[in-house]
């Protein structure tokens, strides 16, 4: 066992795990917050993915010991924080993924949401070529990943107040001729 | 009752007729809502199976087989008991009852009795307090094996019967044998002027959604057990848990939480499910098993590998005249719905086009490999991989434009098929027209230049069956609705949310009957402590069949409203409307009150306020043995034009870009319907060039891991295009179809007959992998020798 001091999502804990225990392991086990989902344990799937110091990290894959000292954000942490910010509802991007149809069964949408949190803090306007590029150490198996993609584009259609390009079955099909 | 019956010829949804939908205008129906637990999801608020915590839990492991097919002649579980930690252990003997989905082929036990059967069978149980402290414990359990002759190969199965795998199975190592013939195949095969044939291969692929099975049970000092289980079907695990434990149904409550996909994969009731009953029974203590995702992997289910040969005779301006079905399927150790997958490999391929005549000739058989049982499509992706590649090739051979091929085949609407299935609105000819369309077919193919392709393929499939998995003359759909007095009004599903958004789906349909806002409308869905009984997510039946039982309860409901606010106010029934929150008289607009109003009215007038609704079937199929099933009140219509790019140095194919056209009747939400699409339109391109469910010579998973397995990731995912065909069906709630898993089912052949276009080579056996299509390339070159040098593509 082991005393570890975290900083998650703006607080300090203060609590003792085993020696071995990933980051996943306390803030699932010890902590309760399992918005941090497990779907493969070894660093696969991304389900885990957390922020630290504001870059995607795979809990699942880091020793709690080490992330110590480190500013830790989950899935949790984003509508509080948007709050505190003065913000209304939940964060921007959880809000485009809830409009644009991106959760599905919802269950690798927690890490995807913090990937996507990520490169919009780093990248404001990113192209559809460098969202698959972040996004892609985050496995879904829902939806063929687009509507994930063109929610990562409403959200920053949203900030700069512009319309979203039309979805392909948004658009009518012509009349046909035959 | 039908919902022609409960509403009448025609009803709810207009004229029968294609071409006459109906106008009405919908609130929420038909728009890109967002779910009603999206935000839930989003914040990470939504609880899962492994996401539960209770107090005092004890964590469960399986210990597993560790040969593909073995005697057990003892298992010695004492020095696991004694070590400190551990509170109980259970192996084969303590769970001998057996189970299985369908009621005819139960083969499996929790745990193995005598015998394993494949690398992966769960052997053992126990329940520690902490995963670390149960695993240690599963080393401490000794158990001797007598290894035994282990098949892998099905067409050995076939033939050979000693050992047998299941040793009071009649058949020896054969699962199932359908042979159903529609009309005279071989005379029309004779009288065709072209007859294509040959042999085809669909490798098996699984499931691998995100969320592994997890599951927790705990028994009150009463007795009382609860099961929270990551399963799509809870009607079904809680049936099962009641023979196999030998208590009173009524004396289990199971619960499905959040679910993190599904796919067919958590269609069975599984080992997990049983043995945290039995370890919470035993030890007094709640208990959660979740399996590792290696676990998942054996644990399987998934797509059936099948070796497929297919004749098809033809006129010479490209009418089929017969085709003729030969399909080795190889099943796994259990049964699970190997019967009827069976059927579904003949019965579902009788769209959309017309066949005069057909016959199918499957055999399911035992291998000493991890079960294989429904995933998306199921039994009816394979035969369609391989008609749809045989199709292209009549197409070629004729000089036919292969979309020109599929619309002089199509059956059309309102009609029945060979086998006896009826089928009512049918898209498909305006789904050819829109991926033509869209994918520039006329302009494009075949003038990419080499290394560059389209292709095409068109399919069918169920929205529902009227197959009970068990015999009963009961509602296969139930729903319940409680109103209360500040308006809120809760619906009561027993069907399963698996991710598909059925929980949305039947909050849209309550809230459109009764005018609310969907704010006031909750949803409690797969309880069956609480809920009605649903047969669960599967065969793509929730939508047609929960949505039609919820528009049968809300209009009830509704009946109660109108009657009492028209008393109220003394006016004609004709003349209250019910519409986004709140109740008007059509004919005087002061006049207008909440829906919370019109509640508190209804509920003086009559009582504590609520209904119920339920669905069943017609009576449909043919009049033979096997009939009933594959007999869906609608099926669903697909067709995928596919571009792909063949680099011919490395034979790697990239698909880049896929447009999909399916007609899912009305799209209640266009938004979710898209979502299914594109998520098939994904999967199935996924299983044609990166992933494969197979097992090494020994019986050991050849990759039990995501990273193995291969799952596409954002990058390997192409541009997927979804556009909607909406054939109102006369008996779909609003007249909505399947959206879920027929999609699926074009990508892969329309990938074969891409290549075909882009390289001039036919690629019949799944995967598509680059040693395959370099092979093919050299045959190819070699046959054509000279011709074509100096004409390779590159990437």
């Amino acid at each position: 066992m082991r005393i570890l001091k975290l900083q998650i999502n703006g607080d300090l804990h203060e609590l003792a795990a085993p020696d071995h225990w990933t980051l996943l392991e306390v803030l699932r086990y010890s902590l309760q917050l399992t918005g941090s989902k497990q779907g493969c344990d070894k660093g696969d799937c991304g389900a885990c993915t957390g922020l630290v110091d504001g870059k995607p990290v795979l809990s699942c894959l880091t020793l709690a010991a080490t992330a110590q000292g480190h500013e830790i954000t989950t899935i949790e942490g984003l509508l509080p924080a948007h709050r505190r910010a003065g913000g209304e509802g939940a964060d921007p991007i959880q809000r485009a993924f809830d409009r644009c149809g991106a959760l599905q069964c919802g269950f690798c949408q927690p890490g995807m949401m913090l990937s996507a949190r990520a490169l919009l803090s780093r990248n404001a306007q990113p192209t559809r070529a460098e969202i698959r590029s972040a996004l892609s150490g985050n496995l879904c198996r829902c939806t063929g990943y687009t509507q994930i993609f063109e929610a990562v584009e409403s959200a920053v259609c949203e900030q700069l107040g512009v319309a979203p390009k039309p979805r392909a079955w948004e658009t009518p099909s012509p009349e046909s001729g035959s | 009752m039908s919902a022609r019956e409960i509403h009448g010829i025609g009803a709810p949804f207009g004229p029968a007729q294609p071409g006459a939908p109906e106008n009405r205008e919908f609130a929420l129906i038909g728009k890109p809502t967002a779910k009603i637990d999206g935000l839930a999801k989003a914040t990470g608020a939504l609880q899962y199976a492994d996401d539960i915590q209770l107090p005092g839990m004890l964590h469960a492991k399986t210990l597993r087989s560790p040969h593909a097919h073995a005697r057990i002649r003892s298992i010695d579980v004492s020095a696991a008991l004694a070590l400190p930690g551990v509170h109980a252990v259970i192996s084969g003997r303590d769970l001998p009852e057996r189970y299985g989905v369908i009621p005819w082929t139960q083969d499996e036990t929790a745990l193995a009795v005598d015998k394993v059967r494949f690398i992966g069978d769960p052997v053992a149980a126990v329940a520690a307090v902490d995963e670390d402290t149960a695993n240690q414990a599963l080393r401490l359990i000794k158990v001797e094996y007598e290894p035994l002759y282990a098949y892998f190969d099905p067409r050995e199965s076939l033939v050979r019967h000693d050992p047998v795998i299941h040793e009071d199975k009649k058949d020896g190592n054969i699962s199932k044998h359908v042979e159903l013939v529609f009309g005279d195949v071989e005379g029309e095969l004779k009288a065709s002027d072209l007859v294509v044939e040959d042999d085809y291969t669909f490798h098996g692929t699984t499931h691998a959604a995100i969320e592994p099975h997890c599951a927790v049970a705990t028994q009150a000092a009463d007795g009382l057990l609860t099961v929270w289980s990551s399963t799509q079907i809870t009607h079904y695990v809680h049936r099962a848990l009641a023979k196999v434990l030998g208590l009173d149904p009524a004396r289990i409550r199971v619960v499905q939480p959040a679910l993190g996909g599904a796919f067919g994969g958590k269609s069975d009731p599984f080992s997990l499910e049983f043995c945290v009953a039995k370890l919470a029974m035993i030890t007094g203590r709640p208990v959660k098993m979740l399996w590792t995702r290696e676990e998942v992997f054996y644990a399987h289910r998934g797509r059936h590998p099948m070796q497929l040969h297919y004749r098809t005779g033809v006129t010479k301006d490209g009418r089929i005249r017969a085709v003729d079905a030969r399909i080795l399927i190889d099943g796994g150790s259990y049964s699970s719905f190997g019967l009827v997958t069976t059927y579904y490999s003949g019965q579902l391929l009788t769209g959309p086009y017309d066949f005069p005549t057909y016959r199918f000739h499957s055999t399911r058989v035992f291998t000493n490999k991890p079960p294989c049982g429904p995933k998306r499509g199921h039994g009816s992706v394979q035969p369609r991989f391989a008609f749809e590649v045989q199709l292209d090739e009549v197409a070629e051979r004729l000089g036919l434009d292969p979309i020109e091929l599929r619309r002089r085949n199509f059956q059309g609407g309102h009609t029945r098929t060979v086998n006896g299935q009826r089928i009512t609105s049918n898209g498909f000819l305006k789904c050819l027209e829109e991926v033509e369309r869209a994918s520039g077919w006329q302009q494009r193919r075949g003038k990419l230049g080499r290394g560059r392709g389209l292709g095409i393929a068109g399919s069918m499939y169920i929205s529902g069956t009227n197959y009970p998995v068990y015999p009963n003359e009961m509602p296969q759909a139930g729903i319940q609705i409680a109103a209360e007095r500040s308006g809120r009004v809760t619906v009561f599903t027993g069907g399963n949310d698996i991710g598909q958004g059925s929980n949305s789906m039947v909050a849209y349909i309550v809230a459109e009957e009764l005018g609310l806002d969907l704010a006031q409308v909750r949803v409690v869905a797969a309880d069956t402590d609480l809920c009605p009984v649903d047969l669960g997510a599967y065969s793509s039946r929730v939508t047609f069949m929960v949505g039609n039982a919820a528009i049968d309860a809300a209009r009830k409901l509704r009946a109660l409203i109108v009657e009492a606010v028209a008393a109220e106010w003394k006016v004609e029934q004709a003349r209250v409307r019910l519409i986004n929150g709140r109740v008007i008289d059509m004919q005087d607009s002061a006049r207008s009150i909440s829906s919370a109003q019109a509640l508190q009215i209804t509920e003086a007038r009559h009582d504590t306020l609520g209904s119920t609704g339920s669905y069943n079937t017609p009576k449909l199929g043919g009049d033979y043995r096997g009939g009933t099933i594959g007999a869906s009140p609608a099926y669903s219509f697909t067709a995928h034009v596919v571009e792909v790019q063949v680099c011919e140095e490395t034979g790697r194919i990239r698909v880049e870009r896929c447009w999909i056209a399916h007609d899912c009747g009305r799209a209640l939400n266009p938004m979710i319907v898209a979502g299914q699409m594109e998520g098939s339109a994904y999967m199935g391109i996924a299983e044609a060039l990166l992933e494969e469910h197979g097992v090494n010579r020994f019986g050991l998973h050849a990759g039990p891991s995501l990273l193995d397995y291969r799952i596409p990731t954002a990058i390997d995912t192409p541009e997927l295009a979804a556009r909607i065909v909406e054939s109102l069906d006369p008996e779909g709630p609003y007249g909505a179809k399947e959206a879920g898993e027929g999609p699926l089912h074009p990508s892969i052949p329309a990938i074969s007959n891409a290549v075909f276009d882009a390289v001039g080579i036919r690629l019949r056996h799944l995967p598509f992998t680059p040693g395959k299509v370099l092979e093919q390339l050299r045959t190819a070159r070699a046959m054509t020798q000279g011709k074509q040098s100096g004409q390779v593509s590159r990437c």
